[in-house]
C-alpha cells in the first residue's frame, strides 16, 4: 500500500488534471455543440450539411485519432497548442462536441409535431415557438443523453494519458514500474478517482431525470 | 428533413425570402471555412501533388501496409466481441437471477468495469498483470481490455433489453406452467433480441473505435502503423499517411452505423415487435454507456 500512501499528492493533481480537463471539454463541447444542433436543425442548408458532415466525421472518427491529429497532425500545418493539456481539451471538446449536437437534435426531435403546430395557430412567431413551447420540452428530453455523453467524457478524458496529460490513468502507468508488488493498489486507486466521478454522476443524472421527466 | 415540419411553418413570400437571403450567408461562411483550410494546407506545402501520390503509390507499400494494419485492427475487434458478447451474455443472466447471492456480486462486477476508463482496463492487462505473473502479449493486453469493459457494458443492454419487454409476456408465459429458463429462451430472448439489435450494434460500432488505443501500449493497429510509416518516410508525408489512417476509419464506422441506422429501421417496421411508447426508456437504463 506504500505506493498509494506515498503518492498521495500524484493521484490527488491526477485527480484535479481529470477533473479540469473534463470541465473545460465539457464547457466547449456544450456551446460547440449546442451551435451544430442550431445549425442542423435551421432552415438554411449550407448550414445543415455543415453540421451533417462534422457529426458523422467525428462520430466515426475513434477519439484517439483525433486526440493523435491535434499533437501529431497539426504542428504540420503550423498549428501548435501552447501545451498538451490544451491540444486534450480541444481533442476531448471537438469529438464530444459531435455526440452533444446529437442528444440536443434528438431532444428537439422527440417534441411532438402538435405542440408547435399548436403554438403556431394561437399566433406565436418562431422565436416564440422555440422559446416557449420547443426548447423548455426538449431541455428535459436531452437530460438522459446529455449526462450519458458527459460521464462517457470523464473516462474518455483517460485517452489524456498516451499524449503527455498528467491525469488519473497516467498516475497509475507512471508508479507500477517503481512498485511492482502494488500493481492491484495502484490500478484500484485510479480507479477510485474514476468511480468517484462517474458514480455521483449516474446518480445525480436520476435525481434530475424524476424531477423533470415529462409526460407524453 | 422530418424536423422542419415541426418547427416551421410552411413558409410565405417573406419567409422564402429570409431563407434565401440566410442560404447565401450560410454558403459564403462555408465557403469562408474551407477556402481557410485551403490557405492553410497551401502555405505549408501539403497539396503538392507528390505527398499525395505515395498513398497510391504501389513501391511506397503504403497501402499495402495500411491494409494490413486494418486487418489488425478487424482482427482484436472481432475477437473482443466474440469474447464480451458471450460473457456479456452470462453477466447478464446473472443480474436478473432471482438468488440475490448470485445478483448482488454480479451487480458489483457490471458496475465496476462499466464505470471505469477502457484504457486503464488496458494499461491494467498490458502493465499490471505482468506484475502479477501473467504475461500477454499485445494482441491479447488489447482483446482481454476490451473484453472485460464491453462484457459489463453489453451485460447492461442484454438486461434493459430484456425487461423492456411487458410483463404480461412472462407472465402469461408462467401461467403456461414454464421454468423460467423456458420463460427466458422460448418468450423474453427472441422478442428481446430484435429490440436490442441496433443498441448491439452501435456499442460493437464503438467497439471497434476503441481497438484504436491499441495505439497506446504498442499494438500494430492503423494508427500505429500510420505512426511507424511516417517515423520511415519522415515528416513531409505526416499529414497524408494521418489523412488515409482516419479516411479508413471513418469508412469502416460509417458502414457500421449506416447498417445499425437500417436495422433500427426494419425493426421499426417489424410488425412482431410490439410498439411500446416507452420503448425508449431502454436507453436511460444504461446511464454509464461510452459513446
Amino acid at each position: 500500500m506504500d505506493a498509494i500512501t506515498e503518492n498521495l499528492d500524484l493521484y490527488w493533481s491526477g485527480f484535479l488534471t481529470t477533473i479540469s480537463l473534463s470541465l473545460l471539454a465539457g464547457l466547449l463541447a456544450f456551446s460547440l455543440g449546442t451551435i451544430l444542433a442550431a445549425f442542423r436543425v435551421s432552415p438554411f442548408p449550407p448550414l445543415s450539411w455543415l453540421g451533417t458532415v462534422y457529426v458523422e466525421v467525428f462520430r466515426n472518427t475513434p477519439l484517439t485519432v483525433v486526440w493523435f491529429f491535434m499533437v501529431f497532425a497539426l504542428p504540420l500545418l503550423d498549428i501548435t497548442f501552447s501545451s498538451f493539456f490544451l491540444a486534450g481539451v480541444f481533442a476531448l471538446g471537438l469529438y464530444t462536441a459531435a455526440f452533444v449536437c446529437e442528444s440536443l437534435r434528438s431532444g428537439i426531435n422527440a417534441v411532438a409535431a402538435g405542440q408547435a403546430e399548436a403554438a403556431r395557430a394561437i399566433g406565436l412567431n418562431f422565436g416564440q415557438t422555440l422559446r416557449l413551447v420547443v426548447l423548455p420540452q426538449a431541455f428535459r428530453t436531452v437530460v438522459p443523453p446529455l449526462g450519458n455523453v458527459w460521464i462517457a467524457m470523464v473516462k474518455n478524458s483517460s485517452i489524456g494519458a498516451a499524449f503527455a496529460v498528467t491525469e488519473l490513468t497516467a498516475v497509475a502507468t507512471r508508479l507500477v514500474n517503481t512498485y511492482p508488488a502494488d500493481v492491484i493498489a495502484i490500478f484500484a486507486g485510479s480507479a477510485t478517482g474514476y468511480l468517484l466521478l462517474t458514480i455521483p454522476s449516474g446518480l445525480a443524472l436520476g435525481v434530475v431525470e424524476r424531477k423533470v421527466a415529462v409526460l407524453r | 428533413m422530418s424536423q422542419e415540419s415541426v418547427l416551421y411553418d410552411t413558409l410565405g413570400p417573406k419567409g422564402r425570402r429570409n431563407v434565401r437571403i440566410g442560404t447565401v450567408i450560410g454558403v459564403v461562411f462555408v465557403v469562408g471555412i474551407i477556402a481557410w483550410v485551403l490557405v492553410r494546407l497551401e502555405s505549408t506545402g501539403q497539396l503538392e501533388a507528390d505527398r499525395w501520390a505515395i498513398l497510391f503509390d504501389p513501391d511506397s507499400g503504403v497501402a499495402r501496409s495500411l491494409g494490413r494494419a486494418l486487418l489488425n485492427t478487424l482482427r482484436a475487434a472481432f475477437v473482443a466481441m466474440a469474447f464480451s458478447m458471450v460473457l456479456g451474455a452470462f453477466l447478464a443472466a446473472g443480474r436478473l437471477s432471482d438468488h440475490a447471492w448470485v445478483r448482488r456480486p454480479v451487480s458489483v462486477i457490471v458496475q465496476f468495469f462499466r464505470g471505469i476508463p477502457l484504457l486503464l482496463l488496458i494499461f491494467f492487462a498490458f502493465l499490471g498483470l505482468p506484475k502479477l505473473g501473467i504475461n500477454l502479449d499485445l494482441f491479447w493486453s488489447l482483446v482481454v481490455g476490451l473484453t472485460v469493459y464491453n462484457m459489463a457494458v453489453l451485460a447492461e443492454i442484454f438486461r434493459a433489453g430484456i425487461l423492456s419487454i411487458d410483463r404480461g409476456q412472462s407472465e402469461a408465459a408462467y401461467a403456461l406452467g414454464l421454468r423460467k429458463s423456458q420463460v427466458m429462451r422460448i418468450v423474453l430472448v427472441p422478442q428481446a433480441v430484435r429490440r436490442m439489435l441496433p443498441a448491439i450494434v452501435s456499442q460493437l460500432v464503438t467497439l471497434l473505435k476503441d481497438t484504436s488505443l491499441g495505439f497506446v501500449i504498442g499494438y500494430f493497429e492503423l494508427l500505429r502503423q500510420g505512426r511507424s510509416i511516417v517515423e520511415f518516410l519522415g515528416p513531409r508525408y505526416g499529414l497524408q499517411i494521418y489523412v488515409a489512417v482516419a479516411v479508413m476509419y471513418i469508412a469502416v464506422n460509417l458502414s457500421l452505423s449506416l447498417l445499425a441506422r437500417y436495422l433500427d429501421i426494419r425493426t421499426a417496421r417489424n410488425p412482431k415487435v410490439v410498439t411500446d411508447p416507452y420503448a425508449d426508456e431502454l436507453e436511460p437504463v444504461v446511464p454509464l454507456g461510452r459513446e
